[in-house]
């Protein structure tokens, strides 16, 4: 791995550091200090802007219009993105486009047509209907809602929680058992249209992030044609457990965007911050923790980077990505910390970003599976066969 | 916390909002029947928290009476009582503005 960025990456680096600092932040001023939405003329005229530097629909694979950058630059960029108050889950607050559910990729062309497409065009939202009250981590033993065969059509009831966007959502994607005794070779993927008879979002469910929500569902009856499978039956789980291992590295990109965002808010206010007569950043003490900041910041960097490099030449790269995403979860989660201390009682305000990115950075711990999975996966993956 | 805000409504005068916390959360505007008539909420930027957002709503056409609840996670709380009124009576109390409706999920609390 060459760990000099190209001439081409650095270019596009500064600009959407120029993009995050002259267009994102100062719009940030006048929004409430928990908002995940710009109003709708700002969003259309900063879009036409991202697409006018050529990065729009950054994610969308090249065969399907996006620009056909590789995952280290697209990591890069992600890096920067968030870099911002609200850039822990809503990055730029969207203007760079999303690429919709990355599993519609491998639809058949009639679900292409109905969904991919017109995702890709923002006319259609999909959600990913995974988690259920019985856990999110381990899919294979944890999913109970169950889809029964009815001549051409599927019965599906169950439910699922911790489900984002679903309540906005015109389809998703929900894994159901359609065989009960056969672990993870037993679930299915189906695409749902949420207005299905039977589609119920119950609640929001409230959590750390206050401006974003988390919806509980329940299927009752819900009839499915089979040409709403995704994939084959019972080979739901591999679609599932791909998405998990890619969806860790831009998920780490954030956390580290975050951390440098209120690194360098710290090292700035340190300078400028006196107490006893001298600047913070003369105190052995704040130094060190600006010193951990910078170590836990490259660190995180640095195996992230790797995962995306594996990922991108198509080695096995399972491992790195819980990696990062362990690393950049809790050391970002430090750097957020120890940079809410430099500013002392103005750090736990809502006048600066640290009390939304502490609370938020918590989450990012637990979500796309907590630390302690991660783990779990970098043991299986170092022991092998001897672990089983 | 119960999906719909469902303590007593108080008298909407200058006593009572002075009475209220400067705290962040949500509050509804109802008239005489208990209609609400209104939903809002008092965010990071408001400068009085609720009593500030109430006192504000004061002289809103049809409001004489409102609730408050203090909740730090305001804006999912604000979009939630909307939902649940949406759900109820399929369109947004009298004084929020439909436009809204576009930027908000559908809920069915059952």
């Amino acid at each position: 791995m060459n760990l000099q960025l190209t001439q081409e990456q650095e270019m596009i680096v500064g600009m959407v550091r120029r993009f995050v600092k002259e267009e994102i932040q100062p719009r940030e001023i006048n929004l409430d200090p928990d908002a995940d939405a710009l109003p709708e003329a700002d969003k259309a005229s900063l879009v036409a802007k991202v697409k006018e530097m050529g990065l729009y629909g950054l994610d969308i694979p090249s065969e399907y219009g996006g620009p056909d950058l590789d995952m280290v630059t697209r990591t890069l960029i992600a890096i920067e993105m968030s870099q911002h108050r609200a850039g822990l889950y809503t990055p730029c607050y969207g203007v760079f486009g999303g690429a919709g559910l990355a599993q519609l990729y491998e639809a058949t062309d009639e679900q292409k047509d109905k969904y991919l497409y017109p995702t890709l065009r923002g006319e259609k939202s999909g959600f990913f209907g995974l988690t259920e009250h019985s856990g999110g981590s381990d899919p294979a033993r944890a999913i109970q809602t169950k889809a029964v065969k009815d001549g051409d059509d599927w019965i599906i009831n169950g439910g699922k929680i911790f489900i984002s966007g679903a309540d906005k959502a015109d389809y998703g994607l929900v894994f159901a058992r359609t065989s009960p005794d056969r672990g993870r070779g037993g679930v299915t993927c189906f695409i749902v249209d949420t207005d299905t008879p039977g589609f119920h979002v119950r609640r929001i469910v409230h959590t750390l992030r206050s401006a974003r929500y988390a919806t509980e569902l329940q299927f009752e009856d819900m009839r499915i044609p089979n040409n709403k499978v995704l994939g084959e039956v019972n080979k739901g789980f591999a679609i599932a457990n791909d998405r998990l291992s890619r969806q860790r590295i831009p998920y780490s990109a954030g956390c580290i965007g975050v951390a440098i965002a209120a690194h360098e808010l710290a090292l700035e206010y340190s300078k400028i911050r006196e107490t006893f007569g001298a600047p913070l950043s003369s105190r052995q003490s704040i130094q060190w923790m600006l010193v951990d900041n910078e170590i836990d910041i490259q660190h995180a960097r640095w195996v992230t980077l790797e995962a995306a490099d594996r990922a991108q030449r198509g080695e096995p790269f399972r491992k790195q990505a819980a990696m990062c995403k362990l690393v950049a979860s809790e050391a970002a989660s430090r750097v957020v910390d120890r940079s809410m201390q430099i500013h002392g009682g103005y750090g736990v305000t809502k006048d600066f970003p640290f009390e939304r990115w502490y609370r938020e950075m918590r989450i990012r711990r637990i979500g796309e599976g907590p630390s302690e999975v991660q783990r779990h996966i970098i043991a299986r993956d170092i022991l092998g066969e001897s672990l089983r | 916390m119960s999906i719909r805000l469902d303590k007593p409504f108080q008298t909407l005068n200058d006593d009572n909002v002075a009475k209220l916390s400067g705290n962040l959360g949500v509050f509804q505007l109802a008239d005489d029947k208990d209609k609400i008539v209104y939903i809002g909420y008092a965010g990071g930027k408001s400068l009085f928290g609720l009593r500030g957002e109430v006192d504000a709503c004061k002289h809103m056409q049809g409001a004489s009476q409102f609730r408050v609840e203090v909740n730090m996670s305001y804006l999912t709380r604000y979009q939630e009582l909307l939902m649940v009124y949406i759900s109820d009576y399929d369109r947004v109390p009298l004084h929020n503005d439909e436009q809204q409706t576009r930027q908000l999920g559908k809920l069915s609390p059952g």
